[in-house]
């Protein structure tokens, strides 16, 4: 199982958990993170959501996020996958583990991974609701914007 | 020069596909291309000040230069997670 991955398949975090960490005897931490698709958004009674990718890039993109996590927190390991396509409520659209020697680094590399994504990941949303539909549209994508990084780096270690 | 233009999310859903073949005067940046759609689909022109681009699957900027046979994408504010 790829480390990062951008899939049409319903993501497995147990899987993924056990792909990442379950055979290294130095870890003493894992953490893990789903992000879910809710029935409500800014008051809207949302029935489903679509997501799209443009695929190349943003499996380079969840690359560089390790990458930068692998420079913050040199003992701690990470793993991406995020679902494209239909998912209805309840489903989980991204998931993310992290394992490390110690708990700080492994919660700190998991919340750095999920702002990164929502920064520079070139992943949309197309939520269709009671009444309609919308393209959710969040950051303008720079992954050499320093001044995002900091700002997802202080959340990580807040 | 032949461009593939790719198009996601809502610019897709405005210009009405996502993948264009269009023919540039080289030398060419991504910009060039960006004003050749625009003057084509003028409802695009919104996103100019909050788009990302990329060239060949890889971020870029609109000063960049464009190479016949290349893939120049535009992507709207990302709103994955």
């Amino acid at each position: 199982m790829a480390l990062v991955a951008v899939t049409r398949d319903k993501l497995n975090i147990d899987a993924l958990t056990s792909e990442l960490a379950g055979h290294a005897t130095g870890d003493g931490a894992v953490a893990t993170f789903a992000g879910l698709v809710r029935n409500s958004n800014q008051g809207r009674a949302v029935h489903f959501l679509e997501y799209e990718a443009y695929e190349p890039l943003a499996v380079r993109a969840l690359a560089r996020i390790l990458d930068e996590a692998r420079d913050l927190w040199p003992g701690a390991r990470l793993a991406v996958h995020h679902r494209i396509g239909r998912l209805e409520i309840g489903e989980s659209s991204v998931v993310i583990v992290a394992a490390s020697p110690h708990r700080g680094d492994a919660f700190s590399a998991c919340r750095y991974a999920i702002e990164r994504v929502k920064q520079i990941v070139p992943i949309w949303k197309h939520e269709h609701f009671e009444g309609g539909d919308v393209w959710l549209e969040g950051a303008t994508a720079d992954p050499e914007d320093e001044a995002a990084k900091q700002n997802a780096y202080r959340i990580a270690c807040a | 020069m032949r461009v593939t233009i790719r198009l996601f999310a809502r610019l897709r859903d405005l210009a009405g596909s996502g993948e264009l073949t269009r023919e540039i005067p080289g030398p060419a940046t991504v910009h060039t291309v960006w004003r050749s759609l625009t003057t084509e689909i003028p409802s695009l022109g919104e996103y100019e000040r909050t788009l990302s681009v990329a060239i060949n699957a890889e971020y870029s900027r609109m000063a960049a230069a464009v190479n016949d046979g290349d893939e120049v994408a535009f992507l709207p504010p990302v709103s994955g997670g």
